[in-house]
């Protein structure tokens, strides 16, 4: 029996045979499927604002959801006191979605085997706070010691252990520890009447050894001061359609918004997605391959498991510009006639899971990023995005730069103001015209947003070229 | 379904005495002040999807947070466990993280003569919003779908018609002998339908309705007919040029910059210098007719609470009349930072040191009808929807995704979509040049039709 089962079998004093008794008594009223959640979760937090340690903080929580499946029907319940009555409780209330006679769970569990993505032995939650302290403290002084316009730096550090066991009537029985740490920085810089500011940040599930070795708050404070200072700076974008190129990494949202979220298989099942019924036709140039991989060591879109207790795996989304598949959880792959693919997804035991992406991202091309830069008379080059939205039913999206230049003649030059980019999800990959051979992944601070409920994950592409995008400026 | 065999007054007096007892072992632990708050609620939630139950959901939970100070350094902790081990480890955590925190000398609980709740009956919390048997509330969110549907032949899919119903209370506690609670209580109905051309081209919208009582809670057929209204005004959207003409902001999307007007008055924003109106208390920063309110205070409001997230009452405070900013909303924190009083708004999460959150934020109607407003455009657009966060708070940059109807000779005409509109925020507060009659809220923050000049519109 591994650590994590103790904790709910221990400190819960939870039974197998408890198990079985709440998976009875959820398909007390029939169903097709029961599920029970455990999540227990703790967190820190601490944060230097005005070269102080102003805030720090840590939290528990725990629960247990329970989900009925009947047909397309979900019926759901959770409770946050692991009580036996309080889930017998919950269990009653999600089995009011079927209507029939008693089903039983299959007697006894089978445990998957799972990867090992991520550290679970010194779970980065239970390091010495004094370090953490440490760590917020040298991220400030960085950042100010960068340039004197640097006025205000904030830094955080965020932890927290999440320990899940999910139970299936079909016999699933997975359990996962899963860390997750991440730091952030941001800084205002002035000018004279000049502002602006710088956002820089990253992390995994990884433990704080981490930024003490691989990202140093060092890495992230340059990286908040050098935007704002840059930013002083800034000109007006264009607007209008013209040649787009996105830098390596984070600028990957453009796939998660474009594409992702109309490949996640609920919109494809219900026909609602600008993506539906187009399996094996067209969406991208033939230079595109895009993958969801949720098993990359220590990423923040990475799990051992999903929050329905399937092995995580490595989707093939577009295979040179063809569209190969959908992201699905149990309930779409059972409806739809298709592989699971491990990626339900939800944000805790008060929420049902639904397809989520992991780690999306563009595999590399054979360009170098020099030439792709080169290659463009008069356009914009995006190296770092805010936030992005898509609407899923009309496929047009947008993801808004923090830090972009004019490209010139093939040459880099100004730097530009925040500007949005929209486009068309199931055209706008089919202008891709070259593809750079410098794969990267974002930092790790990703957070992906839907119905509500908000998952981590990760997004990656190499440096790509789009012959027309619209650039959301002011300037003619 | 779930049945609770206590009282609700029982309930009460238990959450009291924890949220009490709480902050006293938390003083006499060691905690120089203390302030405890345990939020319990419950939820119920039902989507119906082309005439089938698609989800049910009921549930209940409650937690507790508490924030200690050991002179001026502060910390704060969180839990749902509410064991009597749970609550020991919530007390010493944050007194320990309080030791290991900074010293920082505007780090204080509010003063106690600034304590207290606003009086009376705020019309905050109905238990009809549970009244209905579970059957009928299903049959709320069947009801705003098919109405929907049935409302035109091209009307073909739907992201489903939704009944939710939720009621909360919340008690707050202080070691100035403050302890104060309240509940709410809210139902709402929506639909999403999805419409679809002649072409295949699909277009989704929705509408919702949200109410403290069942009582004045909108028909599930009116909400079911607008969100068909605003689906199908879509279908046919096309992109545009680029250009520059006026915009008419419908009242949905001119909410959202009253939002933006919210971040920029924060006092957090404005102690680091982090909003473009830092350090512009008492200057014309938007269009002569222009007024923005926040109350807290208004009855059945739906950012109404009758003390803030540090037992301050709430209360009405002009932010910005006739152009001229007249107030930044504070906690006690922020308006110590500023050498100010505060003026109401801590808005306190579990966890973390209060933030500011607004009551009721609005900007106030004017006298034209939105037919006035857009008859008076020869060439412009009409906006009903943004997409994407494209706003800079610190200088103010606006780039935003847009969807919306093209305005011709005074007349709304074609769709248009995947086009976007950019600016600055403080061009944009001045260049707002009429404001409609059509102030209702929908949700905390309200604004009324609006007409901004002299953004530009990136397109083909």
């Amino acid at each position: 029996m591994t650590q994590n089962q103790n904790l709910f079998f221990q400190k819960f004093g939870i039974t197998p045979n408890d198990l079985q008794r709440y998976l009875g008594e959820a398909l007390s009223a029939g169903g097709d499927y029961a599920d029970l959640y455990f999540e227990y979760l703790t967190s820190t937090s601490i944060s230097v604002d005005e070269s102080i340690v102003k805030s720090a903080s840590q939290g528990i929580s725990a629960g247990c959801g329970v989900r009925v499946l009947a047909g397309e029907r979900t019926g759901y319940a959770y409770t946050d006191d692991l009580a036996p009555e309080k889930i017998l409780r919950a269990a009653r209330t999600a089995a009011l979605i079927a209507r029939g006679p008693a089903k039983s769970p299959i007697e006894g569990f089978k445990e998957n085997l799972n990867h090992q993505l991520y550290p679970v032995a010194s779970p980065s939650a239970d390091a010495d706070i004094a370090a953490k302290l440490e760590l917020v403290m040298r991220a400030d002084r960085s950042a100010r010691a960068y340039d004197p316009r640097v006025v205000q730096v904030r830094a955080g550090y965020f932890d927290e252990m999440r320990q899940i066991l999910v139970i299936g009537s079909d016999g699933t029985f997975a359990s996962d520890v899963q860390p997750m740490a991440r730091f952030t920085v941001s800084t205002i810089a002035k000018s004279g009447e000049n502002s602006a500011k710088g956002v820089a940040g990253g992390g995994g599930r990884v433990g704080i050894d981490f930024f003490m070795t691989e990202k140093t708050p060092e890495h992230f404070a340059h990286d908040a001061a050098r935007q704002a200072i840059i930013q002083l700076g800034a000109v007006e974008a264009p607007a209008g359609e013209m040649e787009v190129v996105l830098g390596p990494g984070w600028p990957g949202i453009l796939l998660h918004e474009a594409i992702g979220h109309g490949l996640e298989a609920d919109f494809n099942r219900k026909g609602t997605s600008a993506f539906s019924g187009m399996v094996g036709k067209r969406v991208a140039s033939d230079k595109c391959t895009v993958v969801d991989n949720g098993t990359l060591p220590s990423r923040r879109g990475s799990i051992n498991v999903d929050d329905e207790g399937s092995p995580t795996q490595n989707t093939v989304l577009i295979e040179k510009g063809i569209l190969k598949g959908y992201l699905s959880d149990k309930l779409s792959a059972k409806l739809m006639g298709m592989p699971d693919t491990g990626n339900g997804r939800r944000e805790s035991y008060a929420h049902i899971p639904m397809p989520r992406m992991t780690n999306t991202y563009m595999l590399a091309g054979d360009d170098s990023p020099e030439d792709i830069i080169r290659s463009v008379k008069r356009g914009v080059y995006a190296v770092n995005f805010g936030g992005g939205q898509v609407d899923i039913t009309n496929g047009k999206f947008v993801f808004s730069a923090s830090e972009a230049y004019m490209i010139e003649d093939g040459h880099v030059t100004a730097p530009l103001k925040n500007c949005t980019l929209i486009g068309n999800g199931p055209d706008a990959l089919t202008k891709v015209s070259m593809v750079g051979n410098d794969l990267e992944l974002d930092e790790g601070v990703g957070t992906c947003g839907k119905d509500g409920q908000s998952v981590p994950v990760g997004v990656g592409i190499p440096t790509l070229k789009l012959d027309s995008m619209t650039v959301g400026g002011t300037a003619r | 379904m779930a049945t609770n065999t206590q009282t609700i007054t029982e309930v009460d007096a238990e959450l009291r005495d924890l949220a009490a007892s709480v902050v006293s072992r938390a003083m006499k632990a060691g905690a120089t002040a203390a302030e405890a708050v345990v939020r319990e609620g419950s939820e119920f939630s039902t989507v119906v999807r082309m005439g089938e139950v698609e989800t049910l959901k009921e549930s209940g939970s409650r937690a507790i947070g508490l924030r200690t100070f050991v002179g001026h350094r502060t910390a704060s902790t969180y839990s749902s466990d509410f064991s009597k081990d749970g609550i020991q480890r919530l007390i010493n955590g944050a007194i320990e993280l309080s030791r290991v925190t900074s010293e920082d000398s505007y780090a204080d609980l509010p003063e106690p003569d600034q304590l207290g709740s606003v009086q009376g009956d705020l019309k905050l919390y109905y238990e009809d919003v549970y009244s209905l048997p579970p059957e009928q509330r299903i049959d709320y969110a069947r009801r705003a779908e098919r109405a929907a549907l049935e409302a035109d032949p091209r009307m073909k899919n739907s992201d489903g018609g939704s009944f939710d119903a939720a009621i909360g209370h919340k008690v707050l506690a202080n070691s100035h002998g403050f302890l104060g609670e309240f509940r709410r209580s809210y139902c709402s109905v929506s639909a999403a339908p999805i419409a679809q051309d002649e072409n295949g081209n699909m277009q989704r919208d929705y509408w919702y309705a949200l109410a403290r009582t069942m009582a004045t809670l909108e028909s599930p057929e009116s909400v079911g007919h607008e969100a068909a209204r605003r689906t199908l005004r879509r279908l046919g959207s096309r992109k545009i040029a680029s250009t520059q003409v006026p915009i008419v902001l419908d009242p949905t999307v001119a909410e959202s910059i009253l939002d933006n007007i919210f971040e920029a008055v924060d006092g957090g924003a404005i102690y680091r210098q982090s909003s473009f109106l830092a350090n512009k208390l008492g200057e014309q920063v938007a269009a002569g007719n222009i007024t923005v309110v926040d109350d807290g205070t208004m009855p059945g409001g739906f950012g109404t609470e009758p003390f803030d997230g540090e037992g301050v009452p709430t209360r009405r405070t002009v932010v910005i009349e006739n152009g001229v900013l007249k107030s930044y909303l504070l906690n006690t924190y922020t308006a110590k930072k500023l050498g100010m009083k505060t003026t109401g708004n801590a808005s306190r999460g579990l966890a973390g040191p209060p933030s500011i959150g607004a009551g009721n934020f609005y900007l106030q109607k004017g006298d034209r009808t939105p037919q006035q407003i857009i008859g008076n455009i020869k060439q412009g657009l009409y906006v009903f929807q943004f997409l994407g966060f494209g706003v800079n708070m610190v200088t103010g940059d606006f780039s935003r995704g847009v969807s919306g109807l093209w305005i011709e000779n005074g007349e709304l005409t074609y769709p248009v979509e995947e086009v976007t509109v950019a600016g600055n925020l403080k061009d944009m507060l001045n260049n707002i040049s009429e404001i409609g009659n059509d102030l209702k809220f929908r949700g905390s923050t309200a604004a009324p039709t609006l007409r901004i000049d002299g953004m530009t519109i990136a397109g083909e």
